[in-house]
C-alpha cells in the first residue's frame, strides 16, 4: 500500500503538473465567483466555508480523474492486479495519496480566499484544521471510489463528477456546517454531531472501498 | 421461466396492480374528505408520500438485488437491479414534480431546501448516477459489478444524507404543519386511502420492474445471438 | 376551484409518467420480437 503511495507522490512531486492545475483553476473559480456573485455581500464566514468546499471540490475533481488513468493507459492496473497483495490496499493507497493531494490544496485555498473575499469576524479555532482533514479524507475516500469505477468506461471524466456530487452531498453539508463553526468560534461540543457525521461517513465509506475493491479490479 | 412466475408475472400482478390503482384513484377523488385548511389540492398527498416511500424503498431493492448479484454473478439479480433503479428514478421524478405543485398553492412557492425536499433531490441525483454509469458504461461486462457496487454504496450513502439534511435545516415548524400528514389526518378514512394508494403505488413499482426486466432480458438474448451471428 | 387545477396537473402528471413509461417498454419490446423472429430465420 504505501509503494502505491510514495509512487503516485513522486510522480507528482517530480511533475508537480497536477498541483499547478488545481492551483489555477481553484483561483479561476474564485475569480469567476467573484465577478459573478456580488464580492461585498459574501463576507460572512459561511460564504468563506462554502466557497472554500466548492472549490476544493471543483479542483480535486481533477485531481481525482487522473488518479487511475495514468495507469489504466500504460497496462498498469493490469499488472497490479496481478501482484498478490490485498486489493483493497490498493484502494487504500490511491485514497491516501489524493487525500494528502487534497489536503495540501485545502490548507492553501482556505486562506486564500479568506482574504480575496475579504472575510470579517472571524475567530477560527484549533478545531478548523481538523474539520479540513475529515472533510479532505471523505472527499478522497469517495473520490478515489468513484474514480476506479469511472475509469473503466469512456466517458470517465463527465462520469467521475456525476458519481461523486450526488454521493458526496452529505460529507458537503456536514464540512461547510462544521467549517464555517470552527471559523467563528464554535466549540467541539457545539459541532458534536456535525463532527461525528463527518467521522462516521469517513469511516464507513473507507471501509466500503476497501471491501469493494476486490470486484472492481478483476480483468 | 417457471410456469407459476409466469402466472404471477402475466396474470396476477398486472391485474392486482389495476384493481388496486382503481380502488386508490376511487378513494382518492371520491370517497376521501377534503381537508379542512388545504382543501381538494390535500389529495395530491396520497399519491405523493407513497411515491416518496417507494422512490426511497427503490433503491433498497437495488442494492439488495446488487448484493445478490455480487454474491452469485445471477444475471437475472443484475437486470432486476437495472430495472428497480429505473422505476425507482421514475418515482422519484414524480415525487419531485408532485412536490411543488402541490407546495405552490399551501406554501405559495415552488420549492423549498427544507429536509424532505432536498433528500429527494440527492436521491434523484444517485439514481441517475447509477443509470448514467450502466448508459455509459458499454457493452463490457464488468461494468455490471460496477454497477453493483455503486448501487451499494449509494444506498449507505442515503441515511447519511437523510441525517445531514436533517441536521442542517432543523425541522421547520410551518413545514410540519402542512407536510406532515399525522398533522391533518383527522378523519380515518383519509388513513385508509393512504393505505390503499401505497399498496396500488407498490404493485405498481413491482409491476413496472417485472416488465422493464423482461425486457432487458429479451435484450440480453437478441445480443447474445448478434454475437454468435457475428462469430459463425 | 384553483385547487382543482392542481389537483389535476398533479394527477396528469403521474398519469402520463407511468403510461408514456409503459408504452416505451412495449415499443422496444415488439422491436426486439421482431428481431428475434429475424434473427432465428
Amino acid at each position: 500500500m504505501w509503494t502505491i503511495v510514495r509512487k503516485d507522490l513522486a510522480i507528482e512531486l517530480r511533475t508537480g503538473e497536477m498541483a499547478s492545475s488545481m492551483f489555477l483553476l481553484a483561483l479561476l473559480i474564485i475569480i469567476v465567483f467573484a465577478f459573478t456573485l456580488e464580492p461585498e455581500r459574501l463576507m460572512a464566514p459561511e460564504f468563506l466555508a462554502g466557497l472554500s468546499w466548492t472549490t476544493l471540490l471543483v479542483a480535486g475533481t481533477l485531481a481525482l480523474n487522473r488518479s487511475f488513468v495514468l495507469e489504466r493507459e500504460a497496462g498498469g492496473l493490469t499488472g497490479l492486479a496481478l501482484v498478490p497483495i490485498d486489493r483493497g490496499s490498493i484502494y487504500l493507497g490511491k485514497a491516501i495519496g489524493n487525500f494528502l493531494l487534497l489536503l495540501v490544496a485545502g490548507f492553501v485555498l482556505l486562506p486564500l480566499i479568506a482574504i480575496l473575499l475579504g472575510t470579517r469576524g472571524l475567530s477560527p479555532t484549533w478545531l478548523l484544521p481538523g474539520v479540513i482533514v475529515l472533510g479532505v479524507a471523505g472527499i478522497a475516500v469517495i473520490g478515489t471510489l468513484c474514480a476506479a469505477i469511472a475509469s473503466r468506461t469512456r466517458a470517465r471524466e463527465v462520469l467521475l463528477p456525476i458519481l461523486m456530487f450526488p454521493l458526496l452531498a452529505p460529507l458537503l453539508i456536514a464540512a461547510t456546517r462544521t467549517t464555517a463553526g470552527a471559523l467563528v468560534g464554535e466549540s467541539a461540543s457545539d459541532l458534536q454531531s456535525w463532527l461525528l457525521m463527518l467521522g462516521g461517513f469517513d469511516i464507513v465509506f473507507a471501509t466500503a472501498g476497501w471491501l469493494s475493491f476486490d470486484f472492481l479490479l478483476d480483468e | 421461466m417457471s410456469e407459476s412466475r409466469r402466472t404471477w408475472q402475466d396474470v396476477i400482478l398486472p391485474w392486482s396492480t389495476f384493481v388496486s390503482m382503481l380502488a386508490a384513484i376511487v378513494m382518492v377523488f371520491l370517497l376521501a374528505p377534503s381537508e379542512r385548511d388545504q382543501g381538494i389540492v390535500q389529495r395530491i398527498f396520497y399519491f405523493h408520500v407513497n411515491l416518496a416511500w417507494m422512490a426511497f424503498g427503490g433503491f433498497a431493492l437495488v442494492a439488495g438485488t446488487s448484493i445478490w448479484f455480487l454474491r452469485t454473478g445471477s444475471r437475472r439479480a443484475d437486470r432486476l437491479a437495472h430495472a428497480n433503479a429505473e422505476v425507482g428514478m421514475l418515482f422519484t421524478t414524480l415525487v419531485l414534480v408532485t412536490g411543488p405543485i402541490w407546495a405552490r398553492p399551501i406554501w405559495g412557492v415552488w420549492w423549498t431546501w427544507d429536509p424532505r425536499l432536498t433528500m429527494t433531490v440527492v436521491l434523484w441525483a444517485i439514481y441517475a448516477a447509477y443509470l448514467m454509469l450502466r448508459r455509459l458504461g458499454g457493452e463490457d461486462d464488468t461494468i455490471l459489478r460496477y454497477a453493483a457496487v455503486l448501487g451499494i454504496v449509494g444506498s449507505l450513502d442515503i441515511p447519511l444524507l437523510i441525517l445531514a439534511v436533517r441536521l442542517w435545516r432543523g425541522v421547520h415548524p410551518a413545514v410540519m404543519l402542512s407536510d406532515d400528514p399525522d398533522a391533518g389526518l383527522k378523519d380515518p378514512l383519509m388513513g385508509w386511502t393512504l393505505l390503499v394508494s401505497g399498496i396500488a403505488l407498490a404493485l405498481l413499482f413491482t409491476w413496472l420492474v417485472s416488465l422493464r426486466a423482461r425486457l432487458l432480458a429479451v435484450d440480453e438474448t437478441v445480443a447474445a445471438m448478434h454475437l454468435e451471428g457475428a462469430r459463425s | 376551484m384553483k385547487g382543482l387545477y392542481y389537483l389535476a396537473a398533479a394527477y396528469t402528471a403521474v398519469w402520463i409518467a407511468i403510461f408514456g413509461y409503459v408504452m416505451s417498454i412495449g415499443r422496444r419490446a415488439r422491436k426486439l420480437e421482431r428481431e428475434l423472429e429475424e434473427l432465428r430465420k
